[in-house]
């Protein structure tokens, strides 16, 4: 049978479409299997994964640790913050000495784009991109997909609307790029400085209004300001910001339709989503963290399974 | 490629009725019991068992699901081609009761060892059985034996057997296949 067409999860990119609809399959199992009184298969156990991260992170890399321990991976964890290469170790250097203690897959976060896909050249591990700068974030991609087409039984011919902080998101690339694969229609929605000038080249409508990209939309993907990688001001101020692309009850509410309300994390509560909309019931927020585990099961089940020992 | 048909038309219906009269000699009525197929094709031998069964038990409730073996080979990161999964489908509770796992060609017994890994992460059952359409004797790789057997079957590693059903393949049939070489 066939598999994925890439030996590594770099980027959506290098992703098409069946690749996608067989991960999602896949996660289908994985999901039943994490429904179970006993939530862990024995797959992966003669495989060690490393995740290193070289950024912060809550979400995916607990997501990450979840979906190896539950098909019995060994992994061993690795943060930028308390290591050596704060004194100046390269990044292949690093990454070769994790893998001459016999590790087989990395899963790396990275805040310069591209990281991933330098390292799949110079090291033989395979490599899965957990986020690299404002590039890709290509699991985001896929769980935010996959919670979608839950939702509505299918992805092709939705309206989805990505609001916010789109020039240093690498969930809005891979987004985009995961959701066109599939036949969706995308729209993106924020002010003209977040906006990245040649979007449009995707094949994603633009539109700097909120209330009419949200009746637009069935689905509208809020994501958060990244202060952290702004070196300059783009707007007045997050006052300003929230005002004008902030999704509130009222909002929500003067809307003629019941659209679903999604958020990749970290919520900054009050500033892109207000309280009540994030714990309504039309967020799936939470869901997309319960598909989260069993999407990145998929995906290293689905890349591990590729190497015959 | 030369085929021998081992069974099939009238005697392939006597086989799984002679197999179902064995279960219930020893299940009674199924109160206590359950049927589990094996995935992909041990599913079509369990339908077909506890279809005859419920005819022969009218009024009784006779559980039958799918088990996938998939994550539980022992073949994963050892073979060229990608192992992809299928289906679970188990609906009732199997903790305290007594299974009977059936699958339709019974070889090397591998596939046994994993769907008992499987089975087992949805409870402890009373007791396990193992039904097997065809056994290939004497081509064991690990201890597994059959309580229930459709036909034996002497065979060598090169030969094949495929058993097709009515309801997918349009005839119950067991055929063992040699490639001709």
């Amino acid at each position: 049978m066939a598999g994925l067409s890439t030996r590594h999860l770099l980027g959506i990119k290098d992703l098409n479409r069946d690749d996608i609809e067989l991960i999602f399959e896949t996660a289908d199992t994985f999901k039943s299997v994490l429904n179970r009184p006993i939530k862990k298969v024995p797959s992966l156990r003669d495989v060690t994964i490393a995740n290193i991260f070289f950024e912060n992170s809550t979400r995916t890399r607990l997501s990450f640790e979840l979906a190896e321990k539950r098909l019995s991976a060994d992994v061993v964890n690795f943060a930028a913050s308390s290591s050596s290469v704060s004194k100046g170790e390269t990044l292949i250097d690093t990454v070769n000495n994790i893998l001459a203690m016999k590790v087989d897959m990395v899963v790396m976060r990275h805040p310069y784009a591209g990281a991933g896909i330098f390292l799949s050249k110079h090291v033989k591990a395979q490599i899965v991109n957990a986020g690299d700068g404002a590039h890709e974030h290509p699991t985001q991609a896929l769980l935010d997909a996959y919670s979608i087409r839950e939702k509505y039984g299918d992805v092709a011919g939705k309206k989805i609307v990505i609001v916010g902080d789109i020039l240093h998101s690498r969930v809005a690339l891979s987004n985009i790029l995961c959701l066109k694969h599939l036949g969706a229609e995308v729209m993106v929605c924020g002010p003209t400085t977040l906006i990245p000038k040649y979007i449009g080249s995707l094949g994603v409508k633009v539109e700097h209004n909120l209330l009419k990209a949200l009746n637009w939309c069935d689905v509208a993907n809020m994501l958060r300001i990244q202060l952290e990688r702004q070196d300059i001001k783009y707007f007045p101020s997050l006052r300003e910001y929230t005002m004008l692309y902030g999704l509130n009850k009222q909002i929500l509410d003067s809307l003629d339709k019941e659209i679903t309300v999604m958020h990749p994390g970290p919520i900054n509560r009050g500033v892109e989503i207000t309280s009540d909309v994030a714990d309504s019931k039309q967020s799936i927020i939470l869901d997309q963290v319960e598909n989260g585990v069993a999407i990145r099961m998929a995906v290293l089940y689905l890349l591990a399974g590729q190497t015959p020992a | 490629m030369q085929n021998l048909t081992l069974l099939d038309g009238q005697k392939f219906q006597i086989t799984i009725q002679r197999l179902c009269r064995q279960l219930i000699e020893n299940h009674n009525d199924f109160s206590g019991s359950v049927i589990i197929g094996i995935q992909p094709r041990g599913i079509y031998l369990a339908k077909r068992v506890a279809e005859e069964l419920r005819k022969i038990l009218p009024g009784h409730t006779i559980e039958q699901g799918d088990l996938d073996i998939t994550f539980y080979r022992d073949d994963f990161r050892r073979r060229e081609s990608q192992l992809l999964p299928n289906q679970t489908k188990i609906n009732f509770i199997i903790e305290g009761k007594k299974v009977i796992m059936m699958d339709d060609v019974l070889w090397t017994g591998r596939t046994i060892r994993a769907a008992m890994d499987a089975m087992l992460a949805f409870g402890r059952p009373e007791k396990v059985e193992l039904l097997a359409l065809v056994d290939r004797r004497y081509s064991r790789h690990l201890p597994v034996a059959a309580d229930y057997v459709g036909i034996e079957v002497d065979s060598i590693a090169s030969q094949k057997v495929v058993v097709s059903w009515k309801e997918t393949d349009g005839e119950d049939k067991i055929v063992l296949v040699s490639d001709a070489k």
